[in-house]
Parts: C-alpha cells; sequence; structure tokens
C-alpha cells in the first residue's frame, strides 16, 4: 500500500537554506538569513502536513494489506557485489525515502517544532556576530535529522545520523573562542561514534544474514536472522544489541550519556532542538524503526529496558544537585530517555514513540523557556545559576506560565500530555513478560522508573520554585534589567505550552475508553509492520491503580519540592544538605564519571599512543631495523675497501686468478644428446652423444656413461648407445660424460614416454 | 695438411710465452716492464689463434689475429700516454709507488 | 592514440618547459598550467571515449619495441585504472597551483620535474607491459626525489635519500621476478615476452607462485604503504613541498594497491590467496597502528601522513575481501583519499605558506581568523573521517562491507576467509580512532583562543587558493553523494578481474587433482591457449609409438597391398 510522492522535498528544502545561509549568507542582511531559515523549516513542515493528511491519511483509512506509506525512489547510490557463505550476492542500494506511519510521527515533530524553535533563535541569537552560519547550521541539521527519519535503508539512515553528529558538533561548539565548547563540541562527535561503530557493526551483521540493506529487505529476511546463531546466541541478540549500543551513543543512555550535559555549551535554543526534541531521539526512533527485529529477541530487550531504567533513575539522582538550568535539564533529558527506552525495551514501542513525542513538547518548551530566563539575565555573571535566581515569575509572566505548564507536564500530572505518555509506559513496564525473562523484572523496571518519576517532579519543581518563586537572591544590577523577552521567543512558548496541554489526547490509554485503542496506537500499528503495540493483560483495576500511583508520584513530588525550595532554599533543605555533606558532594560532581572516563580511557589512550609511536615507530623500526640496515652496509662497506689499495698489481693478480677458477670450474664436456627412434625395431631408441666442443668426439680422455632408467646401472659405454624399452611407460635416460684430462664431468638426462597402442 | 712445425709445438711455444707474459706483468715493479708483458700475453694469444686457424684452414682467425694486432697497438698507445702523464706529475713510474686510486 | 598521447603529452612540456629562460618563471609556470590542463581534457575525452559495458583493455595501443626481447610498448586503460588516472591529471594542475607562491626559486626546473612526474604516473597506470610498467616505475622515481631533495624542508636530503632507498629495494626485488616470469614463460610455451596479456596466461607452481608474489608484493608492499614498512611516508611528507606532498599521498600512493591487483594477484593469484590472510591483518594493523600514531603527532603534516597509513589500510583491506564490494570499495576508497588527504595536505600548506611552521600548538583559533579556510579545512577533514554523504563514507564502507562478507571463493580456499569477519570488526574501530585525531587536530589548530600573536594577522584564502580547494571540495561531494556514476564504469572491468581470478583458481585445484604423478608443472590457462607468436610446440618428450602389428598372412585370392605407411 504505497503510492510515490515527492519526498525528497521535505529534507531538500532546509538543505537549501542552509547552503544558502552557508555560502552567501554574510552578505545578506540578518532579516534575510532568518527568513530563509524559518521559510525552508515552514516549507518542509507545509509539504510534510500535505503529505500526511492527503497522502498517508487516506492510505491509511482505506486499511488493507501492507503499511500505508509515501515512498520516493531516489537513484541507486551504492552498487557492487559481496560475498559470503553462499556466494556472491549484489549489493545495491538506493538513496530513497520512504514516510509511513512511523515517520510520519517524527517528521511532524521535526518540523513543527523545528519551526518554533528558528523563529525563537532570531529573538535569541540576534546579537551574534555569526549569525547567517547558525542558522546554516540549524537547517543543516533539520534536513539531516529528515533524511535520518525519512531513510528507507540502514545506510540512508546513517547518513542522517551522523549528519546530525555533525552538525551537532558545529552548533555545540559554536562559540569556538573557549575551549570549553570546542571541548564539548568534539566529545560530542567522539562518543557518537563509538556509537556508530556499533551501528556499523550492526548494519554488516545484517547484511550477512538478509543479504540486504533497505528496511523492507530486512523484514523479509528476519527468517534469515531468526535461524543463524553466532558465538553460541542467536544471531538476533547481537544485532540488536550492535544496534542498541548505537542508539545508546546517539541517545545519551549509560554509559554513553557523558556528552549531553557537556553539550550545554552550545546556544540554548541549539540544546532544544538536539537535544530535546530531536537528536537524542533518533536512537528511540530506530529501535521502533527495527521493532520487528526486536521483538525476537527478548533478552536483549530486557537489557534495553535495564539500561533504561538505571539511567532514567541515575539521571534523576544528579539532577537534584545541579545548580545550572541547563544542566538539570540535560539531565532531565537524559531520564525522560531512559523512560523511552523503558517503553521500547518492555515491547510497548508505541508507547515509547509516544513519549518521545509529548517529551518533545515540553522539553522543547523548558529550554526555550530556560533560553528566556537566561536573556532576561544576560548581565549576570552566570545567567544561568539558579542560586541566583528567584521572584522571575512577576517579571516574566508569560515565561513563567508556560514554564509551569511544562513542568506540571514532565511531572505527569493529568490531563496534560506527560501524564499519558509516561503513565503508559509505567503500566507496560509493570506487565512486561517475555520468554527467559522472570515476572519480576517488570515490577523491578516499573519501580525504578516510578523512582525516577518521583525524583523527576522533585527536581523540576525545585528548579522551578528556585527559579520563579520568592525573592530574586542575585545582584541589584541584574534585577534592575529583567524584563521579558520578545514576542519571537515567546509565541513558540505558548505554542509548545498549548501542545503539551493537548497533544496526550490522542493517545489516551485503551481502558479509558472502553477498550478501543486510542489514535496514536492505531495509527503507528497499522500494516504488516507495525511497531508493535502492547496488549495490556491486566484488569482495569490494575490499570487504575498503577495511574494513581504514577500521579501520587508525580503530586508527593510536588508537594516534597515546594516543602524544601518554595519561595527560595527553606531551611530545612538547608539543614539536610549541611547533613548530607559529602552525598551532596559526591552527587553535585556527577559521581566523577567524566572524570573516571578521563583518567581510565582518555588518558591512557593518549600514552598508549605515544607508548606506540615512540616504541614501534621510532625505536623498533627506525633505530633497530633500519640502523642495522644501515650499520651492515656501513660495515661491510668498510671491508670491502681494505681490498682496494691501489696497487695495480695486486688487481691483476686477483683478476687473474679468478679467470683461472672461472675456467677451471666452469668449463665442462658438453652433455647434450639426442634421442632417436631406431626404425624398424620396435620399443628401441638410440642415442648419441654431440660433442659441441672442437675435437673429435672419440678423443680418447672423454668417458661416456649411460643409464637406459632410473633403476638401471650405470653402463660405459660410447658417444653412442641403444636402448629398449619392452614396456610402454615413462622413462628417464641419463648420460654422464667424464673428462679424464682435466677431471671435470658433466650429467644430464631427459624424460622420455614410450607409447602403448 | 702440410705443417713443417706441427701443431702441438706452436701452441706449446704460445703457451710459454703467455705463461712469461703474465708472470711478468703480475711481479714486476716498473710499469713500462708491465705494459711490455701485456704485449707479450696478446702476441701469445695471437700465436695460438694463428695456429689453430692454420691447422683447420679456417680463415677467421688470420681475421682474428688482425683485430687483436690493432687493439694491442690502440692499448699500448693509451697506456704509455697515462705512464707518461703519471711519470710527470709523480717523478716515479714503479707501480709499487702509483697508489693513488687506494680507497 | 589518444591514451598515448594524454601520456607523452606532459613529457613534451617538460621539454618545452627546459626551453623556457631562467628568469621567467611566470611563463614556466604557465606552460605546465597548459600542459598539465591539457592532460586534464584529455584524459576527460578518453574517460567519455570509454565504454562502460566492455570489460577489458580499451584505447590501448601495441607498438613493438625490442621485438626480439619480446618488449612493446602496450598501453590500455580499464575500468580499474581509468579514475586512477582521471585522479592523476585532476591533481596534478592543483598541485601547480598551490606552488605557485611557495616555490620561487628554480621554477622551471620544479615544473618540468612535475611534468615527467605526472608522465611516469600516467605511464606506470596504463602500461601493460611488465618491462613498460617497471621503465614507468622508475621514472616516478627520479622526479620525486628532487622534488624532495631541491624544494623541500630542512631535512629533506635525508627524506628523499630514505624514499628513493625504501623504494628501491622492493622494485629491484620486483626486478627479479619479472626475470623470472619472463624466462618461465619462455620455458614454457618458447615465446620470449613481457606482455601482460599474454603473461597473465601463465599459471606458476605454487612454490615459485609464492617466491614471485613476495618478490612483487615487497616492492608494492612499501608503496602502499603497509605497516612496518610504512617509515618512509612521515619523513617524505614532512620534508616535501606542499605540491610535493600532495601528489605523493593523491597519487602515487595508490600504485601499492594498484600494482597489487593489476600485476601481483592476476600473475600469481594462488599465492595472493594463500597470503591474504597475512595481508589482510597488516592492513588492519595499518589501519589502527596509523590512527593511534597519528594521534601522538605534534606536527600537523606528520599526522596527516600517518592518516594516510590508516586508509591505505582500508584500501589494502578491501582487495583482500575478494569480491566486487571490496574491490570497488577499494579504488573508490582510493579516490576519496586522493581527494580529502590532497585537500588536508594544501590546507596545512595554506598555513605553512603563511607562517612556515607546521607545529600543532603554533597555532589556536584560527577558524575566527580565516572562516572561509576553515570551512574547506572541516570538509577536508569530514571527509577524511568517513561522514556519510561525502566521499570516505562510500569507499570505507564498501570496503568494510566487502570485508564482512568476503569471498566467495572456490572450495578448497575456504579457509582463506576464516578471519574475515574478526579483521573487519577492528578495521571498523578505526572509524572511530579517525575521529578522535582528526578533531584533535581540527580544534588545536582552529578553535580555542587566538592567542599568538603571529596569528593575529592571518589572511583568508586568497583567490588562487580558493580555486585550487574548490574542485577538491566539490569532488568530495560529488562522489559522496552519486558515487554511482564511478562504480558503474568500474563495473565491468571488476567483474571480468574476478571472473578471471576465480577461473584461474578452479584451474589450480583442478590440475592439482588432475595430476596423479602430484607433479605441479607450470602451465597456461586455459587449457589448450596458445601464446600469440609461440612457435610450434615441440614435443618435449619424443614419444616411441609402437610399431603396427605384422601385417596380416596376405589372402592368395586379393592382391597384396602394397607396403608401407608403417614406418613412423
Amino acid at each position: 500500500m504505497t503510492s510515490d510522492f515527492p519526498l525528497y522535498l521535505i529534507p531538500l528544502l532546509p538543505l537549501i537554506g542552509a547552503a544558502i545561509n552557508l555560502l552567501f549568507g554574510k552578505r545578506l542582511s540578518k532579516d534575510t538569513n532568518h527568513y530563509i531559515a524559518i521559510t525552508a523549516v515552514g516549507g518542509a513542515a507545509v509539504i510534510a502536513i500535505h503529505a500526511c493528511v492527503s497522502g498517508l491519511w487516506p492510505l491509511w483509512k482505506a486499511g488493507g494489506p501492507g503499511t500505508p506509506s509515501l515512498t520516493w525512489q531516489g537513484w541507486e547510490w551504492l552498487h557492487g557485489a559481496a560475498g559470503g557463505g553462499m556466494g556472491e550476492t549484489a549489493v545495491s542500494l538506493k538513496a530513497a525515502l520512504v514516510l509511513d506511519p512511523l515517520s510520519a510521527v517524527m517528521v511532524l515533530v521535526i518540523t513543527l517544532i523545528g519551526f518554533l524553535i528558528h523563529l525563537y533563535s532570531a529573538g535569541y541569537m540576534a546579537e551574534d556576530k555569526r549569525y547567517a552560519t547558525y542558522f546554516g547550521y540549524l537547517n543543516l541539521f533539520t534536513g539531516a535529522m529528515l533524511i535520518l527519519v525519512l531513510g528507507d535503508s540502514l545506510p540512508v539512515m546513517f547518513v542522517g545520523w551522523e549528519g546530525v553528529g555533525l552538525c551537532s558538533y558545529l552548533l555545540i561548539g559554536f562559540w569556538f573562542d573557549v575551549d570549553k565548547n570546542a571541548n564539548a563540541g568534539r566529545k560530542a562527535f567522539v562518543v557518537n561514534r563509538i556509537g556508530d561503530f556499533a551501528f556499523l557493526l550492526g548494519i554488516f551483521l545484517t547484511f550477512y544474514f538478509t543479504k540486504s540493506l533497505s528496511f523492507s529487505g530486512v523484514r523479509d529476511g528476519v527468517g534469515e536472522i531468526t535461524g543463524s546463531r553466532i558465538w553460541g546466541a542467536p544471531a538476533q541478540f547481537w544485532i540488536c544489541l550492535l544496534f542498541f549500543i548505537g542508539a545508546c551513543g546517539k541517545s545519551a543512555q549509560i554509559p554513553l550519556y557523558v556528552w549531553l550535559p557537556d553539550a550545554m555549551a552550545g546556544p540554548t535554543p541549539v540544546s532544544a532542538l538536539i537535544h530535546a526534541a530531536t537528536m537524542v531521539t533518533a536512537g528511540v526512533y530506530m529501535i521502533a524503526r527495527l521493532s520487528f527485529l526486536y521483538v525476537t529477541a527478548p533478552t536483549v530487550m530486557a537489557i534495553v529496558a535495564g539500561v533504561g531504567a538505571a539511567t532514567a533513575l541515575f539521571a534523576a539522582i544528579i539532577g537534584f544537585a545541579q545548580n545550572d538550568l541547563k544542566k538539570v535539564l540535560a539531565y532531565s533529558t537524559v531520564s525522560q530517555l531512559g523512560l523511552m527506552f523503558v517503553g521500547v525495551g518492555t515491547g510497548n514501542f508505541t508507547g515509547g514513540v509516544f513519549h518521545l513525542m509529548t517529551h518533545a513538547f515540553f522539553k522543547a518548551g523548558l529550554f526555550l523557556g530556560a533560553g528566556s530566563v537566561m536573556h532576561a539575565l544576560h548581565h549576570a555573571k552566570d545567567p544561568g545559576d539558579i542560586r541566583e535566581m528567584g521572584g522571575l515569575r512577576r517579571k516574566l509572566p508569560i515565561t513563567h506560565i508556560t514554564f509551569l505548564i511544562y513542568c506540571i507536564a514532565i511531572a505527569g500530572i493529568p490531563p496534560l500530555a506527560g501524564f499519558f505518555s509516561k503513565d503508559g509506559i509505567l503500566a507496560g513496564a509493570f506487565a512486561f513478560t517475555a520468554p527467559g525473562v522472570p515476572r519480576f523484572y517488570g515490577h523491578l523496571i516499573w519501580a525504578v522508573s516510578s523512582l525516577a518519576s518521583l525524583g523527576t517532579a522533585v527536581y523540576m519543581f525545585r528548579l522551578y520554585f528556585l527559579t520563579f518563586t520568592g525573592k530574586f537572591r542575585g545582584d541589584h544590577h541584574v534585577e534592575t534589567h529583567l524584563h521579558e523577552s520578545p514576542a519571537e521567543m515567546t509565541i513558540p512558548l505558548i505554542v509548545l505550552g498549548l501542545g503539551a496541554m493537548a497533544v496526550g489526547f490522542v493517545g489516551i490509554p485503551a481502558f479509558l475508553r472502553s477498550h478501543h485503542e486510542p489514535l496514536f496506537v492505531r495509527w503507528l500499528s497499522s500494516g504488516d509492520a507495525p511497531v508493535q503495540a502492547l496488549a495490556l493483560h491486566m484488569s482495569s483495576s490494575r490499570e487504575w491503580l498503577l495511574m494513581a500511583v504514577a500521579t501520587g508520584a508525580g503530586v508527593i513530588g510536588i508537594i516534597v519540592a515546594a516543602a524544601l525550595w518554595l519561595g527560595g532554599p527553606r531551611p530545612a533543605v538547608v539543614s539536610l544538605g549541611n547533613g548530607l555533606g559529602p552525598v551532596k558532594k559526591l552527587v553535585a560532581s556527577k559521581f566523577y564519571i567524566d572524570e573516571l572516563y578521563d583518567l581510565v580511557l582518555v588518558r591512557p589512550f593518549r600514552w598508549l599512543c605515544m607508548a606506540v609511536y615512540q616504541i614501534v615507530d621510532r625505536f623498533i623500526i627506525e633505530t633497530l631495523l633500519l640502523g642495522l640496515v644501515t650499520t651492515l652496509v656501513d660495515f661491510s662497506g668498510r671491508a670491502l675497501r681494505l681490498l682496494q689499495n691501489g696497487h695495480v698489481q695486486r688487481y691483476m693478480v686477483v683478476t687473474t686468478m679468478a679467470l683461472a677458477a672461472i675456467l677451471w670450474f666452469g668449463m665442462r664436456p658438453s652433455d647434450e644428446f639426442t634421442v632417436q627412434p631406431v626404425m624398424g625395431a620396435q620399443n628401441t631408441i638410440s642415442l648419441h652423444a654431440n660433442a659441441h666442443d672442437y675435437g673429435t668426439p672419440n678423443a680418447p680422455q672423454r668417458k661416456y656413461k649411460w643409464k637406459c632408467a632410473t633403476d638401471d646401472p650405470w653402463k660405459a659405454g660410447g658417444p653412442d648407445k641403444t636402448c629398449e624399452y619392452p614396456n610402454p611407460g615413462k622413462y628417464e635416460v641419463q648420460l654422464e660424460v667424464h673428462d679424464d684430462l682435466w677431471g671435470t664431468s658433466n650429467k644430464s638426462s631427459k624424460l622420455i614416454r614410450v607409447g602403448g597402442d | 695438411m702440410s705443417f713443417f712445425i706441427s701443431l702441438p709445438h706452436t701452441l706449446a711455444l704460445g703457451a710459454i710465452l703467455f705463461t712469461i707474459g703474465i708472470i711478468g706483468a703480475l711481479i714486476r715493479k716498473n710499469a713500462l716492464i708491465v705494459l711490455m708483458s701485456i704485449e707479450l700475453m696478446l702476441n701469445a694469444a695471437n700465436l695460438t689463434v694463428l695456429a689453430f686457424a692454420r691447422a683447420r684452414h679456417d680463415n677467421t682467425g688470420h681475421t682474428l689475429a688482425f683485430i687483436v694486432i690493432a687493439v694491442a697497438a690502440a692499448e699500448a698507445a693509451v697506456g704509455l700516454a697515462v705512464l707518461v702523464g703519471i711519470f710527470r706529475t709523480r717523478r716515479t713510474s714503479s707501480l709499487d709507488e702509483i697508489t693513488m686510486m687506494k680507497q | 592514440m589518444l591514451l598515448t598521447i594524454m601520456l607523452l603529452l606532459p613529457l613534451l612540456g617538460a621539454l618545452i618547459v627546459a626551453l623556457v629562460p631562467r628568469e621567467e618563471e611566470g611563463l614556466a609556470r604557465g606552460v605546465g598550467y597548459l600542459f598539465t590542463i591539457a592532460t586534464f581534457i584529455l584524459s576527460i575525452a578518453v574517460a567519455l571515449r570509454f565504454k562502460a559495458a566492455q570489460g577489458g583493455m580499451q584505447l590501448g595501443l601495441a607498438v613493438p619495441w625490442v621485438p626480439s626481447l619480446g618488449i612493446s610498448f602496450k598501453v590500455g586503460i580499464d575500468g580499474i585504472s581509468l579514475w586512477l588516472m582521471l585522479l592523476t591529471t585532476f591533481l596534478t594542475p592543483i598541485c601547480l597551483l598551490s606552488a605557485h607562491k611557495a616555490i620561487d626559486k628554480k621554477v622551471r626546473g620544479f615544473v618540468a620535474a612535475f611534468l615527467i612526474l605526472e608522465t611516469g604516473m600516467l605511464g606506470a597506470f596504463v602500461a601493460q607491459d611488465l618491462f613498460l610498467f617497471y621503465v614507468f616505475w622508475e621514472v616516478m622515481l627520479v622526479p620525486m626525489y628532487f622534488i624532495i631533495g631541491v624544494w623541500g624542508g630542512d631535512r629533506r636530503i635525508y627524506a628523499s635519500f630514505k624514499f628513493v632507498i625504501y623504494t628501491m629495494v622492493g622494485s629491484l626485488l620486483m626486478l627479479v621476478a619479472i626475470f623470472y616470469l619472463y624466462v618461465t614463460m619462455h620455458d614454457v610455451s618458447g615465446v620470449w615476452t613481457f606482455d601482460m596479456e599474454q603473461l597473465r596466461h601463465l599459471v606458476l607452481t605454487p612454490r615459485a607462485q609464492i617466491w614471485c608474489f613476495l618478490a612483487f608484493a615487497s616492492a608494492f608492499f612499501i608503496k602502499v604503504p603497509m605497516f612496518p614498512a610504512h617509515t618512509w611516508l612521515p619523513d617524505a611528507h614532512v620534508q616535501a613541498p606542499t605540491a610535493g606532498s600532495v601528489i605523493l599521498a593523491g597519487v602515487l600512493l595508490k600504485f601499492g594497491v594498484y600494482g597489487f591487483l593489476r600485476f601481483a594477484i592476476p600473475l600469481f593469484p594462488w599465492a595472493a590467496t594463500w597470503c591474504s590472510p597475512g595481508l589482510a591483518i597488516l592492513a588492519v594493523i595499518g589501519i589502527v597502528y596509523g590512527s593511534l600514531v597519528a594521534f601522538a603527532q605534534d606536527d600537523m603534516k606528520r599526522l596527516v601522513a600517518y592518516s594516510s597509513v590508516a586508509h591505505m589500510g582500508f584500501v589494502m583491506l578491501g582487495v583482500m575481501a575478494w569480491n566486487a564490494a571490496g574491490i570497488q570499495g577499494a579504488i573508490f576508497t582510493m579516490l576519496s583519499h586522493g581527494l580529502t588527504t590532497g585537500g588536508l595536505f594544501l590546507a596545512v600548506g595554506v598555513l605553512y605558506d603563511r607562517r612556515h611552521k607546521r607545529d600543532i600548538a603554533e597555532y589556536g583559533g584560527i577558524a575566527a581568523q580565516m572562516p572561509r579556510y576553515a570551512a574547506m579545512f572541516l570538509i577536508c577533514t569530514m571527509g577524511s573521517i568517513g561522514l556519510p554523504a561525502l566521499s570516505g563514507f562510500v569507499g570505507e564502507f564498501m570496503s568494510l562491507l566487502g570485508m564482512f562478507n568476503a569471498g566467495p571463493l572456490p572450495a578448497g580456499f575456504k579457509q582463506t576467509l576464516w578471519h574475515s569477519r574478526i579483521f573487519a570488526i577492528i578495521a571498523t574501530t578505526g572509524v572511530v580512532l579517525g575521529a578522535v585525531y582528526m578533531l584533535w587536530m581540527f580544534q588545536k589548530v582552529m578553535f580555542g583562543k587566538n592567542a599568538n600573536p603571529k596569528n593575529q594577522s592571518l589572511k583568508d584564502l586568497s583567490g588562487r587558493e580558493v580555486a585550487m580547494f574548490l574542485p577538491l571540495v566539490v569532488g568530495i561531494f560529488w562522489l559522496g553523494l552519486f558515487p554511482k556514476g564511478i562504480l558503474n564504469k568500474m563495473d565491468a572491468s571488476v567483474r571480468g578481474y574476478l571472473d578471471e581470478y576465480r577461473a584461474k583458481m578452479e584451474d589450480i585445484r583442478n590440475f592439482r587433482q588432475d595430476d596423479a604423478s602430484g607433479e605441479y608443472r607450470h602451465h597456461l590457462w586455459p587449457e589448450g591457449y596458445v601464446v600469440p607468436g609461440a612457435p610450434v610446440v615441440r614435443q618435449p618428450e619424443p614419444t616411441v609409438e609402437a610399431q603396427p602389428a605384422p601385417q596380416p598372412a596376405p589372402n592368395p585370392d586379393v592382391a597384396p597391398a602394397p607396403p608401407g605407411g608403417g614406418a613412423p
């Protein structure tokens, strides 16, 4: 159920915008720059909406076999032939795009939220010198991300995957004159690359089994994968594991999350776009896209869920003690991503994607709101330090209201979006069953995730209370300059706020709608390649209970936060903090993970490189081997030089002796002989030794010895000989000539074949 | 074939001359004597070639002899020129003392 | 004919440049540009004339040179050498452009050396006669020696000596093997010939193959360069002028792998397959080792030189995969490497032209000072580390995919592919390592604070410099997005190449089984192939035929048959 559509327009418009801004942007006015960029993304959004509404939606509504999708057959990109156990297979890969329900969700999220963020950036980055470059990179990122979600094969997706990695490198290190920012960009790229290494191996393994690289081809070949084993484990275990490690790199899960908090060095709209709404969700998207593969590997799914839950809790704990506005949000992102992975890991692929969508709204909003706050505090030494904030609700009303909405959403309070998605994930986790996984595992995941949700509510509201309530705790000079942000910045906040409130309703769980699956689930699960939905086998009452627990966690969290931080740090929390001094330090320093990595990985790596260079290259090869060769040559030169003493007669003596030796050892009697069959006699040949040298062959000093076959004894004779062979076969005739006068001799042999009939 | 001196005798003469020549070339100190010995060797070889040519009635040997004579003359001229040049600078013609090509 | 003209045009240019008076530097340079661009246009004409669907050598020319020895001037181009030839003609004008400011003394000699070098390189790519190939191989050495030795850095004599001697050692061993082949060909077929078209049909015994293959490999091994014969490369690159480095990295390094592909493997397929695990291991070591050592450098050019070692490891790995994806990936990586590493050396040269310093520590924060330069440098860096949509990715991806799914080889040779997957896995780490050192260098040089006062007044790229980067950058994007055009032209040739390789391996396997005596002899493939110009094959073994049975007693009723017809 596919039809054609010029899908290439969707990523192309932002890419063209990027090209214009990057190549010519400096010559155009700032207004033109942002008009081009915003129009590009807006255009992509319009086309995307058009594609979904007029193209995909009717296909979906019509039902029918196959996944409803719009495709664009691009051009043939890669081409070759590779072998394997079964002979050669052609590798033929098209650079093609496909829009199916899953990618439609992603495309809409990317383009719409991207549009809002582009709009916001026009206000936020208004003073920046490299305005055009910034918008160029932003458009480039959007284009790459669209390629990622629209690609219909693993390598095309990889193009987008690395493309967004490149753009995040450029954008995180946008203000590169500060070393910290450049380092953060590089860290992001390298850690992502480690994930990409696993991704590539996954691609190769997949090709090995399914002989195909496109998603449809892989789906058709799933049987090949499940039927094979590698090193004792089923093939799908390894493939799914490798892809998951790739996802960890991109989506900042343990242990590859370390780049995301550092990435806050970039401009805030960048953080909103890349690290909240789109790039980091690529990992979740990938797993959802490959859901048909993951359901065959329950062990890996359990691992995914476990890692996700652990990351969620871990990041939540760290979030408590951070004092930078954006860092808190960064750890919150890591934590929420963990929840998304819990969703996909427990088989609730639709739930994970749903949370992705809702999270995009409120997290982007949170970052943009944070940007608005930091914009207001731009006179402060460190605009992001929440200890220096407070009472901003009076000065920044719009920012305040929207920020509150986002916080309520992320805490999971109904009926905002975050509630439905989070509840869906938690319920799914509780009900997680899979072959080979004990029942309590699901409960454990649920417990950890709920704890993380509780933590989320606490630290998010800590953030809210410390920033917006109470009295301003910072510098007076800064206080006088506090103002609300311009319209370009507040309008996106409002839109996102409305979204955060409304978006949840597409995914109201089934048990609340008399067991009709919600629109979102139905949208994603259509066709023969559905993003799997979880059929919850639970009683309604249990579901209500879980929902109540989830909501309760949120509410309790808010209350705890209010108790500790309402209107500024309360005395309770101050004494608590003093009491737990060392623990607080540990948490505030992010459990020293970065330092650990540096000590165990980064520094030893550099030492290793230096050591390899000095020892192998400099010492072994250059000094030892080459030195050896040069010393040998030098030494032999010196030795031979002793022969050249300048005395001509010495040279002549040597020459004469050498000549004599050559003549003595070289001159041998000729040993050639010819073979002739003899007429009239059967199987008899006659042999005649040629005497090339002048002088008669009968000269007395030549002695001839013949052998007719290998086993015969030597028989003395003359230069002529006759041999008889009664039986056919191969024989070797040998002649030895001996010259008595000079004492030299020579030998030769010939192979002859005596044929029978 | 009529040969009023038989072949082996001629060959023996050639061999003896060659031996004298080669010993002279290797032993004697004076460069002029060495050059003369080399000439002697060449002549001995010439003699052998001509003896064989006569014995086998092959005129190729005579041609070769002519060529060898020409080459010997040229080589003697060059050798003497070199010797004169060396003598002018070194004032000696003893081979033991002319060792400038030493490494 | 076109090919020969294209080949000899630079040589003609060198002769004309030699006639230019010494003071007229501009004229000398102008002549250089004229001839290199003309060669480039001719090479495009050759490419257009090339028929993609037809495998085998095309546009060839065969003129006997020394018929009695079997040497002929035979040239031809096929899919494998087509793009390499284009790369050569493409890079040479860019190199001359880059030397505009850098070379200011003995300009005439420099241009002449470069033109002779171009002829040598083109000749080595198109030669189809072993002797001719060897001649061009050596012709490449001499101008390079001068380029490094006269216009190079402060340790240039040491570097050029090292370069020449390293390469010579390998070449001499190859010469010995060439002569062995020559003599064996005569033994087997009675023809004295160096012609590849005929020598391809000679199959040696496995033992002979191994020795000959190792001899050939020693020459190409050093050129690739493979670990541990790579140490000449950093010194040669660092001491050479920018133009020399670009052409060295861009084209000269390709001859190692090209030699394997064109000569060593078709002539000695069994030995090549037998040695391929070893070669694959060395390739993987090269990738990892090159990346590790690159990270430890503090001189920009040395770092890029070691990155070349790593990239050529990928190329070699692709060849050792024995399938079309691997070989096409290898050739593609070669093309991409020529563009990206050439660009990187040009970038280093830009800074060196301004400050005459290559140390990484001397720079910092250059991106703010020279934004256009930063963009070019970034694109070359990203191409080098294999960012998808740029050329590096396509090549590396196909090489790795080919290696991972290595084969197929005929039954009986399966064990060669035993560890191919492990090699591919280790080689993929090169992707990560490449990013590490490249980005480190990029950051240290371009980002951060512009603290060094000497860097405060650096000018951004001039028009000439933009012109020299632009073709490379366009090429990098073009190859990354539309590799099909290039892969298409290679297809038939690579397919033919692999078919011939597999057929020879089958033949070797069958021959082994057929020959009951267990004796493995040099023979011609396929069965019954007759070398052109071969004398009537004389029987090496005279066969004594049995005499016909004695005549039956004549029937008295029938007239006796005339006698005769019995004796052989």
